[in-house]
């Protein structure tokens, strides 16, 4: 009896390992909310360290997916039974599918900046997200304030919603930082006679070529970096946004007047990814997105045999990450679904 | 008359309780402060007398408040109460029938039976039968009492207060006595046939298979014994409240109350504490598992010299402890008080801030220094003002300093004193006539401690004029809407209909289980300094729990930092402030945007 | 922003080895919150009385930390005990605690 994956989650993920599973001669079905592959990448504009277009993964993948993998779009997962061994996946279409094993691959959301009401999301015009501004890049839509000046002075605000108790994700959302020294130099690319300002608590430059971006963000786009985190944003009365944070370094409280505050906002785990959790009684880890069995040998495994994961459902990673995550996991299910379980060794250490 | 050596232990137990009352209370009120003992005087010939003996007899002898929290826990008390009460009575009315004329010794009436075994005097079946029926309703609330403290939920707490030793050992004693005295009468009755229908059916019981002749003698013994063990041990312990109660309800009835020092009625007031433990329940800490510093146990290391910061720090000073004591202590005074004693004189150090000069206007708005923190309430007054027409000026848009309140919660109050003058001094100077405030703290802080040229009111109070005076009109839907009522503007000044008021005009106002003056704390009091943050979101979670069991769609409160502490646990309700949701309601006017004529113009 | 041309240490240096750690440990026992500052500066920037002062709870956990006492009591007197500090921490510290413990051990 031919082997079945079902993989739930159609981003780069799941596209990746749906994919590598495909060419391995495994049947798969990708089952998909929107009405297109790509997830979060669908609306982003460059990545970093070599400035390739986002565009350039999906279309990497798509073909590999028309060609090879039953994708499902517009359906959500909406029960899923353990039977005999295996899985049986009912679909929102109604359908049952057998599933041999599951890949989990519903990743993230972006944290909600209007719980942070004191830096005036969703209240001031001329401040916004992240995400907004990487649309607009990749949209190519001139950047503007809300009265369609050009702005001479932007603000990023690191660790929005991230290493936050007072909102309930203390963790870190690692990405968050690298964008913002990536979007602030392509601000200052756009727009030469601007003041552009990185707010941060610690820059987290951790991947290959990160430091080298800090490097030339500084030397050859003049961008400047602040340390200290935002208390509070106001609006003065032409409606630019007043920054009040503590310049931590000249160790004095510190005020700016921005035309634009650009809030880098943290990983979240995504609405199905907390659907999964409870549908298959999944565990997580405190920052609430899924926890592998092991976080070294085995960090596609979930407590439940033949349900695996990949992608930001189990915490924030970079594309490439990503991408890597995927193709492990493609590893794993293959020598679950062949009963090879070289890990279980891993229990003699354990005790 | 009858006299037998056992009666001693209860005499002289009676001697010395009434002796130690009655000098204490003289004690207590000569050291009344000068204008307490001038009320205490113009009280004694008044009405008020008569309404403190009304109100000895609704509580201290029939509980009726206790009966409110809980029926089962009422009538324990009661019982207990009321029905020994009824006893001592009866028992004189009965000595005084079967001997007309002749004045008894104290202890006659209380061992009846075993001095009179004649049952032919006029009237003697009514008294057998009530008497024994008094003794039943003390016993069932022993029985009672006994549960409480085995399996305290089932009446009502699910918290009681804990014991030590000496209460233990006159909680001890008195479940003895009335025990001892239904044993004592039966076995009498067995003998002399001078029974109830309680006593006689036992007595007879007994006297089928014990030897009764040799027991009914130690009986009495010990219920004399238990009785004087009893009183003598009663001042040193919780049952000084008994006697104590009674002068506090007097006092009280008279005006006297405590203000900010510790004064010789403060005194009377937490020696009337029964240590009954209700205050335990109602107490937010409880939700976060903090059993240590309750009213109960605070008002007992008061009593006892034993009072650690810890205890005195760690309260949110919500004020619900008032509102559901049954003796009606000022609990929260008391705590206030204690702080102050806690802190160590300083001088003042707010010699900093500088002498601003507010705009002026006639309507003033101070948004408190969370002001800044939730900038989606002072935006939307900001949009209620301009909406109503008004001419204001918000005096801490750019700067805040802090009212003050916040140092004196924690009895801080001689720091607070410059910082007060200075930021009275820039209100002052915007001239205005009205001020409006949005957070209850300040409010608070404006009523009581300054010196302001202007009428204060909360923004609930000026929104709700507002649209009484129909100077806003507002949209109205079916959103379900539950108000929670901030400690420092519900219990603290005594605002609850306002808010209402307004929401009635914008949604359906749902009430929530605990509401009004029993509105449970958010956990977020600036009351409390010691509090940590995870403890603080159980309270938090219990008071939420609370508001959405009518399953409201939206939860509305009238304070930023209730806002802002609620919003930290709502995963999934919209927590508001009155303001927010009275501008989102504006009935928006008819005047097009650039934008939306450009689009008209489009379409035509 | 008034500045009153002071700065906390007179020192121009920290001697780690002679400084006196004693009082921060004696706190963190007290508050074990006192240990997790990642000094991110926020309790600074919305400090009342940082408008007008130089007075930065950030930098006191950080002297206290240090053992660099000097100064530190005239400092913390600035504290107006507004408690925002306490509400904007992403750590959870529990900043009003702490500076009560420290003027209950600094000013006597």
């Amino acid at each position: 009896m031919e082997k079945q994956v079902v993989v739930i989650g159609g981003g780069v993920a799941g596209m990746e390992s749906a994919a590598r599973l495909a060419e391995l001669g495994i049947k798969v079905i990708l089952i998909e909310k929107k009405d297109d592959l790509g997830g979060h990448v669908r609306r982003w504009d460059f990545l970093f360290p070599d400035k390739k277009p986002a565009y350039v993964i999906i279309n990497a993948l798509r073909p590999d997916i028309e060609d090879m993998v039953d994708a499902r779009y517009n359906c959500e997962v909406k029960n899923i039974q353990s039977l005999n061994g295996a899985f049986n996946v009912n679909l929102s279409t109604d359908d049952n599918l057998k599933a041999d094993a599951i890949l989990i691959t519903t990743g993230f959301d972006l944290f909600d900046a209007t719980k942070k009401e004191e830096y005036g999301y969703g209240i001031y015009e001329n401040v916004i997200t992240a995400a907004e501004l990487e649309e607009q890049f990749m949209n190519k839509i001139p950047i503007r304030t809300a009265s369609g000046k050009i702005p001479r002075r932007i603000g990023f605000v690191h660790c929005v919603g991230s290493r936050d108790e007072k909102v309930g994700n203390e963790y870190c959302s690692k990405v968050c930082c690298v964008t913002g020294v990536k979007q602030s130099m392509k601000m200052r690319e756009a727009f030469p006679n601007s003041e552009v300002f990185c707010f941060y608590m610690d820059l987290r430059m951790f991947g290959r070529y990160f430091e080298d971006l800090y490097k030339e963000a500084q030397e050859k786009y003049g961008v400047q970096f602040i340390r200290g985190r935002l208390s509070e944003a106001s609006e003065n009365f032409d409606q630019k946004v007043v920054v009040k944070l503590e310049d931590t370094l000249a160790g004095k409280p510190l005020k700016m007047t921005v035309d634009l505050l650009v809030l880098l906002t943290g990983f979240v785990p995504s609405e199905g990814t907390r659907k999964m959790i409870e549908m298959l009684n999944l565990d997580k880890g405190d920052d609430r997105f899924i926890k592998p069995i092991d976080e070294h040998l085995m960090k596609n495994h979930t407590n439940v045999p033949g349900v695996f994961i990949a992608g930001a459902s189990s915490g924030p990673k970079s594309i490439a990450e990503t991408i890597t995550d995927a193709q492990a996991a493609t590893l794993e299910i293959a020598a679950f679904l062949r009963k090879n379980n070289h890990h279980d060794k891993l229990g003699i250490y354990y005790k | 008359m009858g006299f037998d050596l056992f009666i001693l232990p209860f005499t002289a137990g009676l001697i010395f309780i009434l002796g130690y009352f009655v000098i204490r209370s003289l004690i207590w009120i000569v050291q009344l402060d000068r204008d307490d003992k001038m009320k205490f005087i113009k009280g004694i010939p008044s009405m008020a007398t008569l309404k403190a003996i009304r109100e000895v007899i609704m509580e201290s002898l029939l509980h009726r408040k206790i009966f409110r929290t809980n029926p089962v826990l009422g009538y324990m008390h009661m019982s207990l109460a009321f029905g020994w009460f009824l006893l001592i009575l009866f028992g004189n009315i009965e000595a005084f029938t079967i001997n007309p004329g002749t004045v008894h010794p104290p202890y006659y009436p209380i061992f009846l039976r075993f001095f009179e075994t004649a049952t032919d005097f006029k009237g003697a079946g009514l008294f057998l039968f009530l008497m024994d029926l008094f003794l039943l309703l003390v016993l069932s609330g022993v029985f009672l009492a006994l549960m409480k403290r085995f399996r305290s939920r089932s009446l009502g707490m699910k918290k009681t207060s804990s014991l030590q030793l000496h209460d233990k050992i006159a909680l001890y004693s008195l479940w003895i006595i009335f025990p001892a005295r239904l044993l004592a009468e039966s076995f009498t009755s067995g003998i002399a046939g001078n029974g109830g229908f309680m006593t006689g059916p036992l007595g007879e019981f007994f006297a089928s298979f014990l030897p009764i002749g040799k027991l009914v003698y130690p009986a009495w013994w010990i219920y004399s014994l238990s009785l004087g063990a009893f009183f003598f041990t009663l001042p040193f312990t919780r049952y000084m409240h008994i006697p104590t109660e009674i002068l506090l309800i007097f006092l009280r009835n008279y005006g006297i109350r405590t203000n900010d020092r510790y004064s010789s009625f403060t005194d009377i007031e937490v020696h009337s504490c029964s240590r009954c433990g209700i205050c335990i329940d109602p107490c937010p800490m409880t939700a976060a598992d903090v059993n240590t510093i309750q009213s109960v146990y605070f008002i007992r290391n008061v009593r006892q010299g034993k009072l650690q910061p810890l205890t005195v720090q760690n309260c949110l000073m919500c004020g619900k402890c008032n509102e559901t004591c049954p003796v009606g202590i000022d609990n929260y005074a008391l705590r206030m008080i204690k702080r102050e004693a806690f802190n160590n004189e300083e001088k003042n150090k707010y010699d900093y801030i500088p002498e601003l000069i507010s705009d002026k206007a006639t309507v003033a708005y101070f948004a408190g220094c969370m002001g800044q923190l939730t900038p989606s309430i002072t935006r939307s007054m900001e949009e209620i003002f301009r909406h109503a027409g008004q001419e204001y000026v918000f005096i801490d848009k750019n700067e805040s300093i802090c009212c003050g309140r916040p140092l004196i919660l924690n009895g801080r109050n001689k720091e607070a004193v410059e910082l007060i003058k200075r930021n009275q001094d820039i209100i002052n100077s915007s001239g205005a006539r009205l001020l409006v405030t949005s957070c209850p703290i300040c409010y608070k802080a404006f009523r009581e401690e300054y010196k302001l040229g202007m009428k204060v009111i909360h923004h609930s109070e000026y929104i709700n004029h507002l649209i009484n005076n129909n100077l806003i009109s507002l949209n109205k839907s079916n959103q379900r809407l539950v108000f929670h009522d901030p400690c420092e503007l519900g219990r603290g000044s005594d605002v609850y209909e306002q808010p209402r008021q307004v929401l009635k005009s914008i949604g359906s106002l749902i009430e929530s289980e605990q509401t009004k003056n029993l509105s449970i704390c958010c956990g977020g009091s600036l009351g409390n300094s010691v509090l940590n943050n995870s403890d603080r979101h159980k309270i938090t979670r219990f008071s939420l729990e609370n508001l959405t069991t009518g399953d409201p769609d939206r939860v509305i409160t009238a304070c930023p930092l209730c806002k802002r502490t609620f919003a930290q646990v709502a995963d999934d309700i919209q927590i508001s402030d009155l303001a927010e949701i009275v501008a989102l309601s504006l009935v928006k006017s008819a005047e097009l945007t650039p934008e939306e004529e450009k689009v008209m113009a489009e379409t035509e | 922003m008034i500045n009153w041309g002071y700065t906390i240490n007179k020192d121009s240096s920290i001697d780690y080895d002679k400084n006196d750690r004693s009082l921060f440990c004696s706190l963190v026992k007290k508050e074990p919150t006192l240990g997790i500052c990642m000094a991110c500066g926020e309790c600074a920037a919305t400090c009342s009385a940082s408008q007008f002062t130089t007075f930065s709870f950030r930098k006191t956990i950080l002297l206290v930390q240090r053992g660099e006492l000097n100064g530190l009591e005239k400092e913390i007197s600035k504290c107006m005990f507004c408690g925002k500090c306490t509400l904007v921490c992403p750590r959870g510290v529990n900043t009003r605690h702490i500076l009560s413990l420290l003027r209950d051990h600094l000013i006597k």
